[in-house]
């Protein structure tokens, strides 16, 4: 298997659609237009883009929690279903895992860490019991976790520390892919390194590949090589981290780029004339 | 961070946040809703009357040493009719408000789970009942399928669906959008699982509430469906029941009958209606 040329997701003319509100205002959005995209085994993509620009529509196409209207996408090599029915999304689940980005939201709050990963162990690899409880253990110290606290229920948890349970959940399926929605936008700055360090970690103990989606162009960097840049469901850039970043060819990814607050950054008081500039 | 206490605040937390939400006249209500319930258990440690016997030579007679509380218009026992009453009228409204939190919570979880046009279509189902009043769509039951207290326990259920099930889906629908129900479907889990397994724990809270809110109002209608002679049947002893037997002896200056059920039904609705509200966390009245 050479690894550098197979690509484990290949997307093509990815299409979806949403309608959205009613009567006379309703008019329709186009989530994803005519998306395709490869993503080479091992690697990590990065996806940014604005809210709205359908990066996290092309996360739930890929797993499969929405259906795609046109298009076709090809996972680990085998073509997958356009609207995915429940057998389909299982076997699914065991080449794709998703973090989200609500590390609260993401674990049943009733629920106690050692039952959000056993649910999954149980449901791909039919683990249970001892040798169920002896892998738990296991994802929790790979995510950096203590055997003590498969007991907890999330509720006492740190946000970095839900966000870890959940990475550990992702894993627990043994999937060649992960895609992170947004998974380090709800944590503060110094959290947010940690489990960057974290994800960086894993990805290369377990040879995976990560589709990074983010707002936060200045987390691009630290994890990943290539980016994609999205705008109105369109990818409008593409290229190494680096190029994209500093020498961006897109005026649209020059204005991501430059409306990025960093320190001494100052709000621009003609603001709006760029987004014109972009329009035109 | 050890294990210790990573395991134990949880517990103390949840056992103080209901006595910090009861509250004392919380506390107070449900002191009242587990003497009434010893109370109904316990009738026959209690009195040694049989509530449906009496003799007519003993008719109104006022309380004395055998007779606690006196006696009614056929002679028997009031206190042994009020404690005997106490089964029918729980039990009834028990029965009312289990079948209707079910019927909600089922009704809430397809909503929920299918969305669309599901959602849509049972949104409409609750209209319709909605635009019945409860009492109505009982007595219309119960002169479909007769008079009895199963019957008007299970109209009133079908009467109290729409009231559980429109609260219940709203929070099940905001459950369901919540990323860990996601991640659950993500792993290709079946509808029926992930809304039992996870979202229904989620809800159950709101479901209790409503239960505890709605056995105020069950056990009122149950009464009134007595009263009106469409519940329970005479000789059975029941507070709304006896209520309504008692408003010829009303007449005839003995009040105690009507006035000593009607204080029980007040008493126990109000309790019942106070922890409910305290549960969940409202000052106002208002339907679950």
């Amino acid at each position: 298997m050479n690894a550098t040329a197979e690509n484990v997701i290949e997307i093509s003319g990815l299409c979806k659609r949403f309608d959205v509100g009613r009567g006379g205002s309703r008019r329709t959005v186009h989530a994803l237009d005519d998306v395709s995209l490869t993503v080479a085994d091992g690697s990590c993509l990065a996806v940014v883009g604005e809210s709205g620009s359908g990066k996290t529509t092309l996360a739930r196409v890929l797993v499969g929690l929405e259906s795609a209207d046109s298009g076709d996408v090809v996972l680990a090599g085998r073509p997958v279903a356009r609207r995915p029915r429940r057998a389909e999304r299982r076997a699914r689940a065991r080449d794709i895992q998703m973090v989200f980005q609500d590390p609260n939201g993401s674990l049943n709050r009733r629920r106690t860490v050692e039952a959000a990963i056993g649910e999954v162990l149980a449901v791909h690899h039919r683990v249970t019991g001892a040798e169920a409880r002896r892998r738990i253990e296991e994802l929790l110290g790979q995510v950096g976790l203590r055997p003590a606290h498969a007991r907890a229920l999330p509720g006492e948890l740190s946000g970095g520390q839900q966000q870890r349970v959940a990475i550990a959940r992702a894993l627990a399926a043994e999937p060649r892919v992960i895609v992170l929605d947004e998974a380090v936008a709800a944590l503060d700055v110094s959290v947010q390194a940690q489990v960057l360090n974290l994800l960086a970690e894993i990805r290369r103990d377990r040879r995976l590949t990560y589709l990074f989606i983010t707002h936060d162009l200045s987390v691009v960097r630290q994890v990943s090589e290539e980016v994609v840049v999205m705008r109105q469901g369109r990818i409008v850039e593409r290229g190494s981290t680096d190029q994209v970043l500093d020498h961006p060819r897109h005026p649209y990814t020059v204005l991501l780029r430059d409306s990025a607050p960093r320190p001494g950054w100052r709000p621009r008081l003609s603001g709006d004339a760029d987004v014109r500039e972009v329009e035109a | 961070m050890t294990a210790q206490t990573l395991a134990r605040p949880a517990v103390r937390r949840r056992g103080g946040d209901l006595a910090e939400r009861l509250g004392p006249l919380g506390i107070a209500a449900l002191a009242v809703v587990a003497l009434i319930t010893v109370a109904a258990l316990c009738a026959p440690l209690i009195t040694s009357h049989d509530p449906a016997v009496g003799s007519v030579l003993e008719r109104y007679q006022g309380p004395s040493a055998e007779h606690l509380l006196g006696t009614d218009q056929s002679g028997r026992d009031l206190l042994a009719r009020l404690l005997y009453g106490a089964r029918t009228s729980l039990l009834g409204a028990a029965v009312v408000v289990l079948l209707a939190g079910t019927g909600g919570a089922l009704l809430a979880l397809v909503a929920a789970w299918f969305g669309r046009y599901v959602d849509a279509l049972v949104g409409r189902v609750l209209d319709l009942l909605f635009a019945f009043p409860n009492l109505l769509l009982a007595i219309l039951a119960v002169a479909v399928f007769g008079t009895g207290l199963g019957q008007a326990t299970v109209a009133l259920a079908v009467a109290y669906v729409p009231y559980t099930a429109r609260v219940l889906r709203s929070v099940a629908l905001r459950e369901r959008r919540l990323a860990y129900v996601q991640a659950a479907e993500l792993q290709g889990l079946s509808g029926l699982v992930v809304s039992v397994r996870h979202i229904l724990p989620n809800i159950a809270p709101q479901i209790l509430t409503g239960a505890a809110i709605n056995f105020g109002y069950a056990m009122i209608d149950l009464a009134a469906l007595s009263f009106l002679g469409l519940g329970v049947q005479p000789p059975t002893a029941d507070w709304g029941l006896m209520v309504s037997q008692g408003k010829d002896s009303l007449l005839q200056g003995h009040p105690e009958q009507s006035v000593l059920a009607g204080v029980c039904i007040v008493v126990a609705v109000a309790a019942f209606s106070v922890i409910g509200e305290r549960l969940g966390g409202r000052k106002a009245g208002g339907r679950a």
